[in-house]
């Protein structure tokens, strides 16, 4: 959370997304896959976007980036307007989607640079070698970063995921995008690739790009500046993760002794409020651990303090069943 | 905004996805010259003395049409497929406008038909088939337009598509009609009024008609195998071109964003 904050620039929060009543009903479907969500993401922040699948996360990000066109509401990117505004807003943002989109018949630096040429940050030229100085440089500079020098000018195959996930980063990157949308960038990426990712995504941040992303994995969501679940289209909890934690799931202490009748009795003589689950589970809203266990008389088995994750919030709010 | 870069860059992408793609390379050559040597050939052997004409000239002149109509088409209507294994989203998130995507994706498949046309235009001479270097120029030329029109005509089925397994249908009701409507191994001189109303409606028969009236010009079989002058056959072309493109690109970009 720390090292996250320390990119966003003082002053830096203003508003980059703003959804209003965003609602979506494919052509087909007898429900609405997003139904009336309201949100905003601020300039430089780290936006987690939360959701069993279905939940609408998909369709909401393909709508915040114009390649879906909304039933109704209004998505503004950077103050332009998704549906009237939608090459200004393509202009500004950049996308890496839930499946890998660099063409595979292409090298690395192939890929980059049609995306360069697209974008216009760079003219067209049929050969690396004829591309400007500051293209190449930059390119030369990108495969250091990801530590493949020579295999950046061989086909993608020979990458692994990882590098590839990376890859699409950079290349979505290069026209210094103000908001960048990830869809599930770590599905299909082991531990050590994800955690790799991350650290990635994080000195992205550090430059004052805003990240956007969906994840099902809550760990991710754990590191972010704000995060927001959605279930079944609707928005079902919003803000930062220890504010999310903390309405959701109170923190808790559990304690047990090998006489529970004098234990019982002296919380009910304390007026404690607890719950025998079959050990005594006692929210600690009001309460202060040390002054709890001090003021209990009864020898003591087990002490346990129960620091809500996120995980638990979450899990609270779509329903265990949803996954 | 001037838009020629990006336009190049998807127009090259498709050039270098044939040239690494050798099966599809050794695919794309085989079939027109299997078209011309078999039916071309057999179709002489038996017919050709009857009908006062080369059979060969007459299937090798419909086969260079239709392989560059038919090749541009199926190009541009891969774009469906390139969606569905996301590649197009890069291009479709991008700024650029839809027509320059539309208009890179055409010419990009032009550059991958006309390695064909060389191929067609070898083997032609290889079996015996002779013209003369005004009437190749004639046909590269030709070819070109070929292209431009199959491509315009790609967009319209692509924005009539709505998956992959739809495009895998497009071969047998789209295009295979097609053939014997523009008359590509058949003579279609003389039709009766109801397939005459159908080939006059199918572009392809536009494509081939104009690749003939380049071949056999100034040749005393044009009689036989021309039908309409080349500058009717321009002018059709032309106008379809435009109406193709331009529906085609508009039904595209809203089936897209509204599904």
């Amino acid at each position: 959370m720390g090292e996250l904050s320390a990119g966003v620039a003082p002053g830096r929060t203003s508003a980059i997304v703003e959804v209003e009543d965003l609602v979506k009903r494919y052509r087909k479907g007898k429900t609405n896959a997003v139904d009336g969500i309201s949100f905003t993401v601020r300039r430089g922040e780290f936006f987690a976007f939360l959701g069993p699948n279905g939940a609408g996360k998909t369709t909401t990000i393909s709508i915040l980036t114009t390649t879906l066109g909304p039933t109704s509401g209004r998505v503004r990117i950077a103050g332009y307007d998704v549906v009237s505004q939608s090459s200004a807003v393509r202009a500004r943002v950049g996308i890496i989607f839930q499946n890998p989109s660099l063409d595979m018949n292409l090298t690395g630096e192939e890929n980059v640079r049609f995306h360069a040429v697209l974008y216009q940050v760079y003219p067209y030229r049929p050969r690396f070698s004829l591309m400007p100085e500051a293209y190449r440089h930059q390119v030369r500079d990108l495969a250091a970063l990801l530590d493949i020098e020579t295999d950046i000018f061989r086909p993608i195959k020979t990458l692994s995921g990882g590098t590839r996930r990376k890859l699409e980063i950079i290349r979505s990157l290069m026209h210094r995008p103000d908001v960048l949308f990830l869809d599930e960038p770590t599905r299909g990426l082991d531990t050590n690739g994800r955690r790799n990712l991350w650290a990635y995504l994080r000195t992205v941040q550090a430059e004052g790009t805003t990240v956007f992303l969906t994840t099902h994995y809550l760990e991710e969501a754990e590191g972010a500046d704000s995060v927001c679940i959605i279930n079944k289209g609707r928005i079902v909890s919003f803000g930062p993760p220890s504010r999310i934690k903390g309405e959701l799931v109170s923190e808790h202490v559990v304690i047990d002794a090998d006489d529970r009748d004098r234990l019982r009795a002296e919380l009910v003589s304390r007026g404690v409020p607890f719950a025998e689950t079959p050990l005594f589970r006692i929210k600690l809203d009001g309460f202060n651990t040390h002054q709890l266990l001090k003021a209990i008389d009864t020898p003591l088995s087990v002490v346990t303090v129960h620091q809500p994750t996120l995980e638990e919030a979450y899990l609270s709010v779509i329903g265990s069943g949803n996954e | 905004m001037n838009e020629l870069g990006p336009v190049m860059a998807i127009a090259q992408r498709d050039f270098m996805k044939l040239l690494r793609d050798r099966p599809r390379l050794i695919t794309t050559l085989a079939f027109p010259l299997l078209l011309i040597g078999v039916l071309g050939g057999s179709l002489q052997a038996n017919l050709g003395r009857n009908v006062g004409y080369s059979f060969l000239a007459f299937t090798f002149t419909g086969v260079f049409g239709q392989t560059l109509f038919q090749t541009t088409a199926q190009g541009v209507i891969s774009l469906i497929g390139d969606r569905e294994n996301d590649f197009s989203q890069e291009m479709f998130v991008s700024p650029i406008s839809r027509y320059s995507i539309i208009i890179g994706k055409i010419l990009g498949e032009s550059l991958v038909a006309l390695p064909q046309a060389a191929a067609i235009l070898a083997f032609a001479f290889i079996v015996g088939v002779r013209a003369s270097a005004i009437q190749i120029g004639g046909l590269v030329v030709v070819g070109l337009l070929i292209c431009l029109l199959g491509g315009a005509f790609g967009v319209l089925v692509l924005s009539n598509l709505s998956s992959q397994e739809m495009a895998g249908q497009i071969f047998t009701f789209v295009m295979l009609p097609q053939f014997f409507l523009a008359g590509i191994f058949n003579p279609i001189k003389v039709l009766p009024p109801y397939l005459d109303v159908l080939s006059r409606i199918s572009p392809m028969r536009y494509a081939v008609d104009l690749a003939r009236g380049a071949f056999y010009e100034g040749r005393p079989e044009a009689v036989h195998t021309v039908l309409d002058p080349p500058i009717v056959d321009l002018a059709i072309m032309a106008a379809m071109f435009v109406v193709f493109l331009v529906i085609g690109t508009a039904l595209f970009v809203r089936n897209e964003r509204n599904r």
